[in-house]
C-alpha cells in the first residue's frame, strides 16, 4: 500500500494508534527513571523498536471491558497491547514496582498480569506454554459458539520450545480461533534467530501445520494492523489457527542489564533509521492526518500520565510479607514458619 | 465427613449404571461412574485426552463417553500432554471444568512445564482458580517395562497449589473423583491400574451422590502395637501382612490409607502414631525422595516423644521399573518385605 493510505482508518483512530505507540515508549522510558532511582523491583524489559507491532495488531481485535471481546496473551513486549486492551498505566508501574496495590499483590513480574473481563492473560517466562493456554481459551469460545477471538504473542525464541508445537497443534487441529504472533526481533536473549531456526520467515511454519501465516514489517503500524485485520477476519469466519510474523530489532539488551555487547553496533544504527513512531509521525504529518500541534499535544499528554502515575504508585505500600502464604490454595491455609510463631513450636 | 445427597436417576449406556442398578461396581467402573456423574451434573465438564473418545481410552474408562456426551465435550486430542494440559487450563481460566486424561502417567512428562509453572501457581499469581483435573492410570505390577508403571506423585508433591489423590478402592475412588472435579485447585488424580478390574475390590457403592473430601486419611484397620501409614495398591498389601502378623505373631496392625496426598492428613497419622508409638511407612513408588522421607519428617516435628523405635519404609528398590516379572516382583515391595519390616520393628 502507498504511504498515503490510511487502511480506510480515521483520523481520530490514527490518533489513537499513536497515542498507544508514544503511551508504550513513555511508560517505558519513565521505568528507566524510576530504576535508577532504585524503585524497579527485578529486570527491565524494553520494547524498543517493537512498538508498533503490538499497537498495530491489538488495535485489530474487539476490545471490550464486560468479558464478551476478543482475548490477549501479551509479552512484556508488547505494552501497547496491554494499554489498548485496558491495562491500566497505574497497573503498570505498581507491577513493575511489585506493589502490594498491584493486580497481582507483588508476587508477579511486571507485564505478568490478568484481566479476564477486560479480555487479556498475562504470560509465565516459558512463553510458549502460552500458546497452549490460548489454544483452550479460544476452544471454550469454540465450544460456546462464540464471535470471539485469541491473539498471543511470543518472542522468535519460543518458537523452539515443545510447548509453542504442542499447543500450536492442538489449536490448529481443533481450528482454535486464534492468532499466534511472533516477536521476531532476531534474538532470543543473546541468541541469534538462525541458531534457533533453520526457516528463512517464522511464516514458514505455518504450512507445516496445516495453517495460513503472514511475515508483515512489525516496524509499520499500519501495515501490522491491516495484516492482522485480514487474518483476524479469517479467524473470526471459521479458517480456525494462523501465524503473524513481526519482522524488527530489538535496538537494546534483553533486559537493562544485558549491555548487548554482542550485536553489531552498526545494525542498531541501522534500526534506529526506522524508528516505528518516528517512522509513523512523519508520515501523518505528511499526509496531513495531524498536525504538528496535535502531536505535540498527545506526547505532552502521554509523559505528563507516566509522570503522575509513576509518582503516585511510588508512594503506595509494598505488600505484607507474611501475606505470602495466603492464595496458594481456594480452601486451605499453607503452613506459616513455626520459627516465627510465638511460642517456636513446630 | 461423607457428604450423601440424593441424585435423580439418569439415562446413559448400561455399564455407566450398575450402581443405580444395586449391581457391584469395579475401581474402574467407579471411576467411569464418577465421571459419567459429573458430566450429567455439571454442563461444564468435558474430557480431553488421547484415544478416549472414538476407542473409549485405553483402558476403558470412558467407554460410551463420546456417543452419550457429543465430540464438543469428549475430546479425542493428538499426542501432546503439555498441549492438551495446557489447553485445559485456558478452558479452566474460562469457567469450565476440564478432566484430562495422561493414557499412562508415566507420560505427563511433557506436561510439567504447564502444570508446575503455570497451573499450579496460577491462583497465587492473580489469575484465578484453576479447577481441573488430570487423572491417569499408575503403578506396577502389570509387567509394563519402565513406560507404563510408574507412580508419579513425587515428581509433583513439591508443587504448591496442586492437590494429589490415589485412591486404593472403589468407593473411595469415586467419591474423591468427585470431590476433585468440584474442587476449584488443580488435582492429579492417580489410579493404580492394578486395583482398577481386581475382584477383591468389587463392591455395591451407595447409590447416591456421595463425595469423599480431599485431605482426610482413613484408618483402614484398627491396631496397638504399630502403625502402617500408606496408600493405593499398597494398602491391600499391607492388609494382608497384617493379616499374617496377626495369625502368626499375636501383632496388632493399624493402617492409615492417605487417600489424599498433598495436603497430607497430618492429623491421622499423628494419631495412630501417639496410640502405638511405631511407624512404618509402605509406598510402591521408589525409595529416594518418596514420601515417606516426609511423612517421617512430620512425625517427628509433631511426635517424637511417643515413638518407641525409628521410623521405617518398605518401598520399591532405586531403579526403573523392570520389565520382566521376576525382575519386578523383586523391585516391588511385596507383603512379605511388611512383614519383616513389622516384626523387626515390633521386636525393636
Amino acid at each position: 500500500m502507498s504511504d498515503r493510505s490510511s487502511y480506510g482508518l480515521g483520523r481520530a483512530e490514527l490518533h489513537e494508534l499513536y497515542r498507544a505507540l508514544t503511551l508504550t515508549r513513555a511508560a517505558e522510558e519513565r521505568l528507566e527513571i524510576l530504576q535508577k532511582q532504585g524503585h524497579v523491583t527485578g529486570g527491565l524489559y524494553r520494547s524498543l523498536g517493537q512498538e508498533a507491532g503490538a499497537v498495530g495488531a491489538a488495535f485489530a481485535l474487539r476490545r471490550r471491558d464486560d468479558g464478551t471481546g476478543d482475548f490477549l496473551a501479551h509479552t512484556v513486549r508488547a505494552a501497547g497491547a496491554l494499554f489498548l486492551f485496558g491495562g491500566e498505566l497505574e497497573d503498570f508501574f505498581r507491577q513493575y514496582m511489585a506493589k502490594g496495590s498491584g493486580p497481582t499483590r507483588g508476587r508477579e513480574a511486571n507485564l505478568h498480569w490478568f484481566d479476564f473481563q477486560k479480555g487479556f492473560v498475562g504470560p509465565v517466562s516459558p512463553l510458549g506454554t502460552m500458546i497452549e493456554i490460548m489454544a483452550g481459551i479460544t476452544l471454550t469460545f469454540r465450544m460456546r459458539g462464540e464471535e470471539r477471538i485469541g491473539m498471543v504473542f511470543y518472542g522468535d525464541g519460543a518458537s523452539s520450545t515443545g510447548a509453542w508445537h504442542e499447543g500450536l497443534n492442538f489449536a490448529a487441529v481443533q481450528r482454535c480461533p486464534l492468532i499466534l504472533m511472533v516477536e521476531n526481533n532476531q534474538w532470543a536473549f543473546s541468541t541469534p534467530t538462525h541458531k534457533n531456526t533453520r526457516v528463512a520467515t517464522f511464516a514458514d511454519k505455518g504450512p507445516g501445520y496445516g495453517i495460513g501465516a503472514d511475515s508483515v514489517d512489525g516496524t509499520d503500524v499500519l501495515e501490522v494492523f491491516d495484516t492482522v485485520r485480514r487474518a483476524a477476519a479469517l479467524v473470526r469466519a471459521g479458517e480456525g489457527t494462523r501465524l503473524v510474523e513481526l519482522r524488527y530489532f530489538r535496538r537494546l539488551g534483553h533486559a537493562q542489564h544485558d549491555p548487548q555487547e554482542y550485536v553489531d553496533p552498526a545494525l542498531i544504527e541501522e534500526w534506529e533509521k526506522r524508528d516505528p513512531i518516528a517512522g509513523y509521525r512523519d508520515r501523518m504529518l505528511r499526509n496531513e492526518w495531524a498536525t504538528e500541534e496535535e502531536l505535540s499535544a498527545i506526547e505532552e499528554e502521554v509523559f505528563e500520565r507516566c509522570r503522575i502515575a509513576a509518582e503516585s504508585v511510588v508512594e503506595e505500600p509494598n505488600p505484607d510479607g507474611p501475606s505470602a502464604v495466603y492464595d496458594v490454595y481456594t480452601d486451605l491455609d499453607i503452613a506459616r514458619p513455626w520459627t516465627r510463631a510465638e511460642p517456636a513450636v513446630p | 465427613m461423607t457428604v450423601h445427597t440424593q441424585i435423580e436417576p439418569v439415562a446413559g449406556p448400561e455399564h455407566l449404571l450398575k450402581t443405580q442398578r444395586g449391581e457391584p461396581v469395579t475401581m474402574l467402573e467407579a471411576i467411569s461412574e464418577a465421571l459419567f456423574e459429573e458430566m450429567v451434573r455439571d454442563e461444564s465438564v468435558f474430557l480431553l485426552g488421547e484415544d478416549i473418545g472414538v476407542y473409549g481410552g485405553a483402558f476403558k474408562v470412558t467407554r460410551g463417553f463420546l456417543e452419550h456426551f457429543g465430540e464438543r465435550r469428549v475430546i479425542d486430542t493428538p499426542i501432546a500432554e503439555g498441549g492438551f494440559t495446557g489447553a485445559a487450563a485456558g478452558a479452566a481460566h474460562m469457567g469450565l471444568r476440564p478432566v484430562v486424561e495422561i493414557q499412562f502417567m508415566d507420560f505427563i512428562s511433557p506436561a510439567y512445564d504447564v502444570i508446575t509453572n503455570y497451573i499450579a501457581t496460577s491462583l497465587y499469581r492473580g489469575a484465578g482458580p484453576m479447577p481441573l483435573v488430570i487423572r491417569g492410570p499408575v503403578g506396577g505390577g502389570n509387567r509394563g517395562g519402565p513406560f507404563h508403571s510408574q507412580n508419579v506423585e513425587m515428581a509433583f508433591f513439591h508443587t504448591p497449589g496442586l492437590k494429589i489423590v490415589y485412591p486404593s478402592n472403589a468407593y473411595d475412588a469415586k467419591g474423591l473423583l468427585k470431590a476433585a472435579i468440584r474442587d476449584d485447585n488443580p488435582v492429579l488424580f492417580e489410579e493404580h491400574k492394578g486395583l482398577y478390574r481386581a475382584p477383591a475390590l468389587r463392591e455395591v457403592l451407595p447409590d447416591d451422590d456421595y463425595t469423599v473430601p480431599l485431605g482426610v486419611a482413613k484408618t483402614v484397620r484398627d491396631g496397638s502395637d504399630l502403625t502402617i501409614v500408606t496408600y493405593g495398591a499398597m494398602v491391600h498389601k499391607s492388609l494382608s501382612a497384617a493379616e499374617t502378623l496377626d495369625v502368626e505373631d499375636g501383632l496388632s496392625v493399624e493402617i492409615v490409607d492417605l487417600r489424599t496426598l498433598l495436603p497430607m492428613d497430618d492429623d491421622a497419622i499423628v494419631e495412630s502414631v501417639k496410640k502405638t508409638g511405631k511407624l512404618l511407612i509402605v509406598h510402591e513408588d521408589t525409595r529416594t525422595g518418596g514420601i515417606a522421607g516426609e511423612i517421617a519428617i512430620r512425625v517427628s516435628e509433631k511426635a517424637f516423644e511417643w515413638l518407641d523405635g525409628p521410623i521405617l519404609r518398605v518401598t520399591a528398590i532405586d531403579a526403573p521399573v523392570p520389565y520382566s516379572g521376576s525382575l519386578e516382583d523383586y523391585f516391588l515391595p511385596q507383603a512379605d518385605d511388611v512383614i519383616t519390616a513389622a516384626r523387626y520393628l515390633a521386636a525393636y
